[in-house]
């Protein structure tokens, strides 16, 4: 197969840094030297895609949809009962470490809004009650 | 109501999406089997005489653009299925790569065959976690059934294919933005011409087309290009996937022959408005695309109807606006979009949408003034006029219609300094 690209390298990087989810300065740098391109050019790249953050994140990341579908249907209630139950703002990490809440353009769940994504995983037709079960059984699991 | 024809999810819920033997027991890779027996040049002359038109939302003849790429010079050339479904509303292109992952290989590869690509790129949006994994596995069973590699079905004709994941970026459903996503830059647009048919991926001739597109390559080439043609109407052959939703009895994803009224898929497919209320208007295509008001919805769904008022079926998508919903709030969610969205390259793209989310900001707080809407209208059409690629010139669309069909509620909001459906921030200010 044909080598990977920078966008799927970073993706890798990303991955394999589990506990934060981020591009440390230190990958990126060495990504940069491997291509043999500029640190810059990484670094314009990274920070170009909504995935990728080159601060340091949770174990899992909270993605609400805010478009259409999800805002007629009370995404802003989402993200307020997310930021209650988690007790942080929405683009923030919890300080157990646990979980980043970020907002998300559409997620392509419109036919269950609201909805969200947690890491690969979609959770739609949400409720509060819903939303503090899904929290309590993952962090359960962490 | 007539009979819902299923062409691209004929095997969607029927088929096993993770056992490629199960779909080639449906009579699957039975048009790539016939595809091979044919002279590329007729494959390409059966999707013309199919009229088929591309269903990324352009309607572009996909004969035709295949044709371009298959006369370009050079033996290095690329065929790009268009998986960055990120148009907000749009979930129809995930039905069928998770319902039916083989049939868009088919496709993939029937493209690779008639224009002499000899390597293909699905690229998908990151955030189809699913989509991805049902697709890695479709194409590990497609190479070791010979149906991907090298000498496929024993012919000389070799083609790889691969998955790009995307990382969460809008601009990259642009062809020629998600073309430097591959080459591993940032994605923003490239300058048009030259065209991907004959510049495109590494500088080479590339087919870029959108998923709903490719599945439908399969069953052109097993039933031919004239039983395709009988389906739909004039200008309009085959079928469209519509993601209903918003306020319907029905939410979901339905393919159905192009020419039928707006206001029956309405109405007999997504079962009508909510809660008995009254429809005040439909988004349709996307934001970047249309709302139409209730009148309008007399309308067959299909490229000459739509265009005589002045609309476009886009990517297939139909949200329906119940009577309580602030039209001055769903504009502003859309402009909010586009600025995240816009991929900053240019300037009346990045200052536009954030100008327009500043004063729709204003208006919806009861501090919008009566020269907003002509301040409005000016930067719309800069934005139209002068934005570098189709995302900054449509960003404004559903706003400037918005303020032709529904001024009144603009007016409301500015002058009584009322929202007359509650349903915007003024009353969430009112009520905190």
């Amino acid at each position: 197969m044909e080598k990977k690209s920078l966008i799927e390298k970073l993706h890798d990087l990303q991955d394999q840094n589990k506990n934060q989810s981020y591009l440390t300065q230190e990958a990126l740098v060495n990504l940069a030297k491997e291509e043999k391109i500029s640190p810059a050019k990484v670094f314009a790249v990274a920070t170009f895609y909504s995935m990728f953050s080159v601060t340091p994140r949770g174990r899992h990341i909270i993605r609400v949809c805010e478009d259409q579908a999800c805002h007629m249907d009370g995404a802003e209630t989402i993200i307020q009962t997310l930021e209650k139950v988690l007790h942080v703002r929405i683009g923030d990490t919890t300080p157990d470490g646990v979980f980043t809440l970020e907002h998300s353009s559409c997620l392509g769940l419109c036919d269950q809004s609201p909805a969200m994504m947690i890491d690969g995983e979609a959770y739609g037709n949400l409720t509060r009650t819903k939303i503090e079960s899904i929290i309590q059984k993952i962090k359960a699991g962490a | 109501m007539s009979e819902q024809v299923k062409i691209v999810t004929e095997l969607v819920g029927i088929v096993k999406p993770d056992d490629i033997n199960d779909y080639v027991a449906k009579g699957g890779y039975e048009a790539l089997k016939k595809a091979i027996t044919m002279q590329p040049s007729q494959v390409i002359e059966e999707i013309k005489k199919s009229e088929l038109k591309g269903r990324g939302g352009a309607c572009f003849p996909t004969g035709l653009k295949w044709d371009f790429t298959a006369k370009a010079a050079g033996t290095e050339k690329y065929i790009i299925c268009n998986a960055d479904e990120g148009e907000p509303g749009t979930f129809k292109d995930k039905v069928i790569m998770e319902g039916d992952p083989q049939k868009l290989i088919e496709g993939i590869i029937i493209a690779g065959y008639a224009t002499g690509a000899t390597h293909g790129y699905i690229y998908i949006r990151g955030e189809y976690a699913k989509s991805i994994d049902t697709l890695v596995l479709a194409i590990k069973q497609a190479y070791d059934k010979g149906y991907l590699g090298k000498n496929i079905l024993g012919k000389s004709f070799t083609f790889d294919l691969q998955i790009h994941k995307g990382a969460g970026a809008y601009i990259c459903g642009d062809e020629t933005a998600l073309m430097d996503s591959i080459e591993g830059k940032r994605g923003e647009p490239r300058k048009k011409p030259p065209y991907p048919p004959t510049c495109g991926l590494w500088g080479k001739p590339t087919v870029i087309n959108n998923v709903e597109t490719l599945a439908n390559i399969a069953p052109i080439i097993k039933h031919g290009g004239d039983w395709f043609k009988a389906i739909g109407v004039e200008g309009s052959r085959g079928t469209k996937l519509f993601c209903l939703q918003g306020d319907l009895n029905w939410r979901g994803t339905i393919e159905l022959p192009f020419g039928k009224k707006l206001s029956s898929i309405i109405t007999d497919y997504g079962k009508g408005v909510k809660d008995d209320m009254e429809l005040k208007g439909i988004l349709l295509g996307g934001p970047s695309a249309f709302i139409l008001t209730p009148e309008e919805l007399d309308t067959r769904a299909d490229i000459i109807a739509l265009s005589k008022i002045n609309a476009g079926i886009g990517s297939g998508v139909i949200v329906a606006l119940d009577n309580d919903r602030c039209v001055v709030d769903i504009v502003k969610n859309i402009a909010e979009f586009f600025r995240h969205e816009s991929c900053g390259k240019c300037t009346p793209c990045r200052i536009g949408n954030d100008q327009i989310v500043n004063i729709l900001e204003r208006i919806t707080t009861g501090d919008g003034k009566i020269e907003d809407l002509v301040t409005l209208e000016d930067i719309a059409k800069t934005m139209m006029q002068a934005s570098f690629c189709p995302l900054g010139q449509s960003a404004p669309n559903v706003l400037m219609q918005a303020l032709k069909k529904f001024r009144e509620e603009f007016l409301i909001h500015i002058l009584d300094e009322d929202c007359p459906t509650c349903d915007c921030d003024m009353m969430y200010e009112e009520e905190w």
